[in-house]
């Protein structure tokens, strides 16, 4: 197979050619959707999906499903608000350390429930996510954390930009995804969660420590989590108990697996989660232009998941047959 | 590397376990655990508020969530088949506003109701054809679904709410037999579907599947075709369920029901089901239902916010499949 063969026959490929098709059908009613303007727009709905999402992508690479990012992301950022309002000369940027590391903190105990306990982490997350949700109205009062509290220079991070109009934290964004890159394509641990989303059985075998990579996995997704939870904070100004970060678990879960992530585990690039979130963040900012209301949005969500899985399993199916093939 | 030391001493084990007497085998279960939890629990809420003695008043609190409690039970069989589902809330926000949107906007209520029903037995043959189909996981599906579902009817309600016919408001204050009409519906339910999983053919292959499905279909039992049965069985339950929260509530919104996955899914857990099929009893859903009624109502009448009720029941669920986890293992040393 030759070079532009093996371009074409990778799955990052189908999803960009996804995200052309789709925004050219779109600029067909709209023209004003393939202007800078409306880039600006798609990109700045993306960079706290982009974040959850990488956490997200080596969870379900490693076989689990977190479920509970969306409260995580609320809880976080409920606390460094409540911070933020209650000790107002403290620096805005410890606002990153003390987010993190309460993300990291719930993903912690996420992984300690899945791994120490052996149980299923999709219902282990189901609770958290609802124990996450609600410890966020207890600690909070279920007050929510208004627009004056946040400090300006952390609202000016959504706003201001080092070059090209573009702000910083969509910079964060792509600098998250190449680290993540980096950690899961260069380093011992990141190859290792491969191994174990590909075979549970084979890689302890292999000197995989299957409990601390799990670990590791939900902590990261708890850490993404927290980082998305301050940016959530810096995007919209204010954090509310009950709105922020609720839902967040569905368009993260969509945008990973139209990405190429496996639901099987094993399989996900970095680039193919960043096209997905490009795609889910060009179909959000195409609603308003086609004149579909917002209320659509989670329905195309459950559409997109749904779309995912029947392609992610034509393409195992495929690629059993050509194993087949070759063994024949 | 423990697993290859351990393996044959764990088989040799098993070989050699000695028949258990029988009131070891009748007090290590889960459902037994659920049924202490309840006495345990209503003794506690009784120190909180006499009411609690009073049995009027705890089947007028289950009303509250004896819809979720109908659609537990069939969840339940769903999970010891050895699959899942979590989209019958957003099932029953579907349908539910599909019935109200068609019978407000004039059509005949047997038609209506028909067209809710439908639907429902609609989603989760969507389900069934994905999850056996397709051979995808329920898991990922149902959770696709569920986002799905919800949005659909969220495009179809919007954010109004639409107002039920007089006459159809308030099932679950016609009484049967003194009892509240959704909690007389849930203990019929219960009762039969009890005896199909305990009781028939039928049942015990549920379980068969949920054990070993591949044995099972070699044992000749035709899984596809029932667990199809069980996911419709879900569409519909969820379909019912949902009219039913209609005519308690008096109108219908696309949040009909948000969140209910979670209290379903914990009625399953705390009445002893393993996650990973094979195990379980309605009995002890049944049991479990009305524990989770009289914790929660215990809650709210000591004043606690619904936000740390949220967190008790998360707590609840994750400490529920710890407990049943430990007493399944303990059971087969």
């Amino acid at each position: 197979m030759n070079a532009l063969g093996r371009i074409l026959a990778r799955r990052e490929t189908g999803i960009a050619v996804m995200i052309v098709l789709f925004a050219l059908a779109v600029s067909l009613y709209k023209p004003q959707f393939l202007t800078l303007n409306s880039l600006r727009v798609i990109l700045l709905l993306t960079p706290l999906v982009m974040i959850a999402a990488m956490g997200q992508m080596l969870v379900l690479v490693a076989r689990h499903v977190d479920l509970s990012i969306g409260s995580m992301l609320g809880l976080s950022a409920m606390l460094t608000g409540m911070m933020f309002r209650d000790l107002p000369e403290i620096p805005w940027g410890l606002g990153f350390a003390v987010s993190i590391g309460i993300g990291t903190l719930l993903g912690l105990v996420n992984g300690a429930l899945v791994t120490f306990f052996r149980l299923p982490s999709i219902i282990v997350t189901l609770g958290t996510l609802n124990l996450y949700r609600g410890l966020t109205f207890i600690v909070s009062n279920a007050r929510q954390v208004d627009r004056q509290f946040i400090p300006a220079d952390l609202k000016g991070m959504s706003q201001t930009s080092p070059l090209l109009g573009i702000p910083w934290i969509i910079f964060m964004a792509f600098a998250v995804a190449l680290l993540t890159y980096w950690f899961a394509m260069h380093t011992r641990v990141g190859r290792q969660i491969f191994a174990l989303g590909s075979n549970p059985i084979a890689a302890p075998l292999r000197g995989v420590k299957v409990t601390q990579v799990t670990l590791l996995v939900f902590a990261i997704s708890g850490a993404l989590s927290g980082l998305a939870g301050i940016m959530y904070a810096s995007r919209w100004g204010f954090v509310n108990p009950s709105n922020t970060g609720f839902g967040f678990e569905f368009q993260v879960i969509a945008a990973v697996v139209i990405g190429g992530v496996s639901i099987n585990g094993g399989v996900g690039s970095v680039l193919g989660v960043m096209l997905g979130v490009l795609l889910m963040g060009c179909v959000a900012a195409a609603l308003p232009l086609l004149g579909i209301p917002g209320t659509a949005q989670s329905a195309i969500y459950g559409a997109v998941i749904l779309v995912a899985l029947l392609i992610d399993r034509s393409v195992r199916r495929q690629g059993i047959a050509r194993f087949k093939a070759a063994r024949a | 590397m423990s697993a290859a030391e351990t393996t044959p001493q764990r088989i040799a084990g098993r070989g050699a376990a000695p028949q258990r007497s029988l009131w070891h085998v009748i007090l290590v279960r889960p459902e037994t655990m659920t049924l202490v939890l309840l006495v345990l629990a209503v003794i506690l809420a009784s120190q909180l508020s006499p009411f609690f003695l009073d049995i009027s008043y705890i089947l007028r609190s289950f009303t509250l969530s004896a819809e979720f409690a109908i659609v537990a039970l069939v969840l339940t069989m769903v999970i010891i088949a050895g699959e899942i589902d979590l989209s019958p809330a957003a099932n029953m926000a579907l349908s539910t506003c599909l019935f109200a949107w068609a019978q407000a906007s004039g059509v005949p209520m047997p038609i209506a109701i028909a067209i809710g029903l439908v639907a429902g037995l609609a989603m989760g043959a969507l389900n069934a054809f994905m999850v056996i189909g397709l051979q995808l996981p329920s898991i990922i599906v149902t959770i696709g679904t569920l986002t799905l579902y919800r949005g659909l009817a969220q495009i179809i309600a919007g954010d109004k709410s639409i107002r039920m016919p007089e006459w159809f408001i308030g099932i679950d204050k016609v009484l049967v037999f003194g009892v509240p009409a959704t909690v007389a519906i849930f203990v019929v339910v219960s009762l039969v579907l009890g005896l199909i999983l305990a009781g028939t053919i039928f049942g015990r292959q549920i379980y068969q599947i949920g054990t070993n499905e591949v044995a099972a279909r070699y044992a000749g039992i035709r899984t596809r075709r029932i667990k199809l049965i069980l996911f419709l069985l879900m569409g519909l339950a969820a379909a019912i369920a949902g009219m039913l929260t209609a005519s308690r509530l008096g109108s219908v919104r696309y949040d009909l029901g948000l969140g209910g996955e979670l209290q379903m899914v914990l009625m399953a857990m705390l009445g002893g089901t393993y996650i990973f099929g094979g195990r379980g009893t309605i009995l002890g859903t049944f049991l479990a239902a009305w524990l989770l009624v009289v914790v929660s109502t215990g809650m709210t009448v000591a004043n606690l916010l619904p936000a740390i009720q949220l967190t008790v029941l998360g707590v609840l669920l994750i400490v529920a499949i710890i407990a049943t986890n430990l007493i399944y293992s303990r059971a087969q040393r």
